[in-house]
């Protein structure tokens, strides 16, 4: 075990970068589904009715719950896809970043408003 | 001098995990800035470390933000008054759509905050796990750092809009109300 964690310490290159593309891509899915069903939830009163988990919080508590679900089950499902495989980790960071930035910009009212 | 329990709560989700994450935010840059500039395997080593740790923090400070927040602040905020209320002071989201002019601070201002804010939590444990978990690729890829620092940029301007919006609204229309706590019960008279 400890031989292991000696030899990625000091090859750092056998260690696959799978789980790390696993966790950027996921968090970048998460955030941009919180954006979209904020959206969709502004479209439809009856969805908005359904994402009401919580009375005293009204649909955030939805919004939020299903969006962290989905970020987790994401990061679940592209962990095991990806944990022996090296990808090409600049693509799927921009990729990450861009999904990230759109959601900043989805959860403003008045652009989310334009879709 | 007394303090409401409510108020009290905004101000330990406000002033304490929410300014607290941003105020480290700084700090978390110039320590993936640092990575840029390796100066020597073993600080590397111990760098990684530490960096994984700080960012795990800041996600602690993140989660207890918006969990306070959504789940105790908020409901305060969102509580409707009973019909036939004149004065709508003790309910925020009511007293801001009431008026023309104060109706944005709710529409664009509490509206953007309560889901921007659930975007720095998701950013920043991201950020965390694979500085604990890759800390040695992190010293060798230049594509996670740049990746890392980025969610890092992302996840403060993110804080900083709910942040600016929290405090705005607490100007415009504060969340107040429960239990009197008092602070300090007599002084300089």
């Amino acid at each position: 075990m400890s031989a292991a964690r000696n030899t990625n310490v000091d090859s750092p290159e056998l260690v696959p970068n799978g789980p790390a593309a696993a966790a950027i891509l996921s968090a970048g899915i998460g955030s941009f589904a919180m954006a979209l069903i904020t959206v969709l939830a502004d479209r439809s009163a009856a969805f908005k009715l359904l994402l009401t988990f919580s009375k005293p919080v009204g649909p955030l508590s939805g919004v939020t719950t299903i969006a962290v679900v989905l970020w987790i089950a994401a990061w679940i499902f592209l962990d095991l896809l990806w944990k022996r495989r090296d990808l090409r980790l600049a693509s799927i960071g921009w990729v990450a970043i861009v999904l990230f930035a759109l959601s900043l910009l989805l959860t403003f009212p008045p652009l989310g408003d334009l879709l | 001098m007394e303090i409401t329990s409510h108020s009290f709560w905004t101000l330990i989700h406000g002033m304490g995990f929410g300014a607290l994450y941003l105020l480290a935010g700084s700090g978390a840059l110039i320590e993936l800035r640092h990575r840029f500039y390796p100066s020597g395997a073993n600080q590397d080593r111990t760098r990684g470390r530490f960096l994984g740790w700080y960012l795990a923090a800041m996600a602690a400070l993140a989660w207890l933000t918006v969990l306070t927040g959504t789940y105790l602040i908020y409901p305060w905020y969102r509580t409707p008054p009973p019909a036939g209320t004149a004065n709508l002071a003790a309910y925020p989201r009511a007293f801001l759509l009431a008026h023309p002019s104060t109706s944005a601070w709710h529409s664009i201002g509490m509206e953007w905050k309560e889901h921007v804010a659930w975007l720095v939590p998701i950013a920043i444990t991201m950020a965390a796990v694979v500085a604990i978990r890759h800390r040695n690729q992190l010293a060798h890829s230049v594509s996670l750092r740049v990746t890392l620092q980025s969610f890092v940029v992302l996840s403060l301007v993110a804080a900083g809009i709910a942040g600016f919006f929290g405090a705005m609204l607490d100007k415009a229309a504060p969340v107040d109300g429960g239990a009197q706590i008092q602070i300090v019960k007599e002084y300089g008279k």
